[in-house]
């Protein structure tokens, strides 16, 4: 059923037996092991959501879910200091804002670099890729914050989203797939044809590097969902990002535990729904990026 | 800022090289086709490259400005040129918390990194469901980073945590995570690799698709087993986007900063004796709640640093491994 030989027809055209793609019990074994792993926390942290704090500290761990999920999530969108409600709603539209303008931004200037000709675009390529190695937030997070008093931008939002914009991963791999997905041919016929160098992003590269787009923005919005430092510094308590809220949650009611994993619960909701719409195209992504890198 | 825009000596292939003035003759449409090829192209990177000149090189350089200065609250500020450097390199507490991000890092990483490699190979077999295996292993990215080092804190927790719950049934007595060095970083360690193995697994396996079948084959004919193989061919192939992770997994874990928080109760000391402070966390004790931003600004540098000088000390170390097989 599993392996090359039993396909084979016939003693004559017996195809070679490959045993490094034969999958052994072994395999199997290990990797249920390792799926089990990895999808245990999760599983284990939306059961107790479901519950009562007795269930949360009895052993061995409760592994079917309670009647308590309602109960324990409106607690936590209630819960004094924590201020839950305008973290969801801050990280949505911190997150939604940096995705949408890190896919327009990279997708222009990815365009410039793999389809049109200029003076220095070798050296700002080199420049971007450069400057991929350098943890930017976590480097310049003094004069950054410092630059956010000085405007008066503190604890508000585009403080948040503004250095976010940076990213030069974005714009390399929108390179990278211009290059593949945008024929020269094309880009040359349409300026012959009159077409403006813009009418030719919008009309021409657009449309073909869309699945490139949907990717980049999938994985932007994940990373900036996740951000935790910089959050933390320029905003105040009562304005948080959901992480920030979590933290809260975390440090005022520590012994709380199904409100605090109600709390988590909801925090994952939207990189959950990500993960239902779009794994496929996620998977797809990384097999991409990983190919070229 | 110096953006280099006009800086290329490559000499143009596609815009005609005599000027303007011979442009402006053939008529201003002429002109406008001339200006559309020759200025869209820096009017299309232009929004990265002025992001990045105001909110990434800007404040790179002018946290060196700033380390060279005792900078308090309030703007006060005078040049000391090298001192805090000094003072920051003979900080015992600077390279405790170095010390605890190099340990964290390393007990965290290089089993990742091979538990990947082995998981990849695995999902690389004839399996039916592949998709939903491939999924499964991805399951820990889609939670908050935050969310992570919540549950984990609690399985670890010391009175009701299901890992000391686990460990007594094989009558090992109630582990404080929190205490000691190694116990600590034991847990941090294993937040970071839940959520990033099997992401490595899948950027390894997508490596792996792209080897030809035939070395294979041939090593079959050879009479390798399929050990020899992944050994042999699998893991040489797989050489550049070893060196990749490792990059990236060095400067996440150079930077690591949310989990040990999380597992401290959200607080920047990592611990009553910094058991698990890392360096990032570190960093924003000394500017943000001790308010020294030059000795903050300093450590921030010495970081990168230490960043790079580990990437090319990994680079090299995997480079050798490599051809020595």
């Amino acid at each position: 059923m599993t392996t090359l030989t039993r396909t084979g027809r016939g003693p004559a055209v017996r195809p070679v037996k490959l045993d490094a793609f034969r999958a052994t019990p072994l395999t199997r074994v290990a990797l249920g092991f390792a799926i089990f792993l990895s999808i245990f926390p999760i599983y284990w942290m939306i059961i107790i959501a479901t519950r009562s704090n007795e269930d949360a500290h009895s052993m061995p761990p409760p592994l079917l879910p309670g009647g308590n999920l309602g109960e324990n999530v409106k607690a936590v969108f209630e819960a004094e200091n924590a201020h839950f409600m305008t973290g969801i709603v801050n990280s949505l539209i911190i997150a939604t804002t940096v995705t949408l303008a890190v896919v327009i931004i990279s997708a222009l200037a990815g365009f410039a670099f793999a389809s049109l000709r200029f003076r220095g675009r070798n050296v700002l390529l080199l420049s971007i890729v450069l400057t991929m190695m350098v943890p930017l937030q976590q480097m310049g997070i003094v004069p950054l914050y410092q630059m956010m008093v000085t405007l008066g931008w503190t604890n508000t939002l585009k403080a948040v989203i503004l250095p976010f914009l940076v990213n030069g991963f974005g714009v390399f791999m929108m390179t990278q797939y211009t290059q593949q997905a945008v024929p020269r041919e094309l880009v040359e016929a349409a300026r012959v044809d009159g077409a403006s160098t813009l009418r030719i992003w919008f009309n021409v590269a657009l449309p073909a590097v869309r699945p490139g787009m949907a990717v980049l923005a999938i994985q932007t919005f994940m990373l900036i969902w996740n951000e935790f430092m910089w959050p933390l510094i320029v905003l105040t308590p009562d304005n948080p990002t959901v992480q920030v809220a979590l933290r809260a949650l975390n440090d005022r009611y520590s012994t709380n535990y199904v409100l605090i994993f109600a709390g988590t619960t909801v925090s994952i909701i939207p990189l959950l729904l990500v993960f239902v719409f779009f794994g496929r195209q996620i998977i797809g992504g990384l097999m991409e990026g990983a190919v070229k890198a | 800022m110096s953006l280099h825009v006009d800086a290329g000596h490559v000499p143009s292939r596609a815009a005609p090289s005599r000027g303007r003035r011979h442009e402006h003759r053939n008529g201003p449409r002429r002109f406008l086709s001339w200006l559309d090829l020759r200025a869209t192209p820096y009017m299309f990177v232009s929004p990265y490259f002025i992001l990045f000149a105001i909110f990434g090189l800007f404040p790179l350089l002018f946290t060196l400005w700033v380390s060279l200065h005792k900078w308090q609250l309030a703007g006060e500020k005078t040049f000391i040129g090298l001192e805090n450097y000094t003072k920051l390199l003979a900080d015992e507490k600077f390279w405790n918390a170095v010390g605890n991000t190099v340990g964290i890092f390393l007990i965290a990483t290089v089993p990742q990194l091979l538990i990947a490699l082995l998981l990849a190979n695995a999902l690389n077999k004839k399996l039916r469901g592949r998709l939903f295996l491939r999924l499964g292993v991805l399951v820990p990215l889609i939670t908050s980073v935050v969310a992570v080092a919540v549950v984990f804190t609690q399985l670890y927790g010391r009175d009701y945590g299901v890992v000391n719950w686990i460990l007594s049934l094989f009558g090992v007595e109630n582990v404080h995570w929190q205490n000691a060095k190694w116990s600590s970083w034991v847990a941090i360690a294993t937040m970071v690799d839940w959520r990033w193995t099997g992401y490595n697994a899948i950027v390894y396996l997508a490596a792996m698709q792209t080897i030809p079948k035939d070395l294979y084959e041939a090593a079959s004919i050879d009479g390798a087993g399929p050990r020899r193989q992944f050994w042999g061919i699998t893991v040489p192939m797989l050489k550049p986007t070893i060196v990749f992770t490792v990059i990236v997994s060095t400067i996440g874990g150079f930077t690591l900063f949310a989990e040990p928080v999380m597992f401290g109760s959200g607080l920047m000391t990592g611990g009553t004796t910094g058991q698990f402070q890392t360096v990032a966390m570190f960093i924003v004790k000394k500017g943000f709640r001790d308010f020294e931003y030059g000795y903050a600004a300093a450590a921030a540098w010495v970081l990168f640093l230490l960043i790079l000088l580990s990437a090319l000390i990994n680079f090299a170390l995997v480079r050798g491994i490599g051809r020595s097989k």
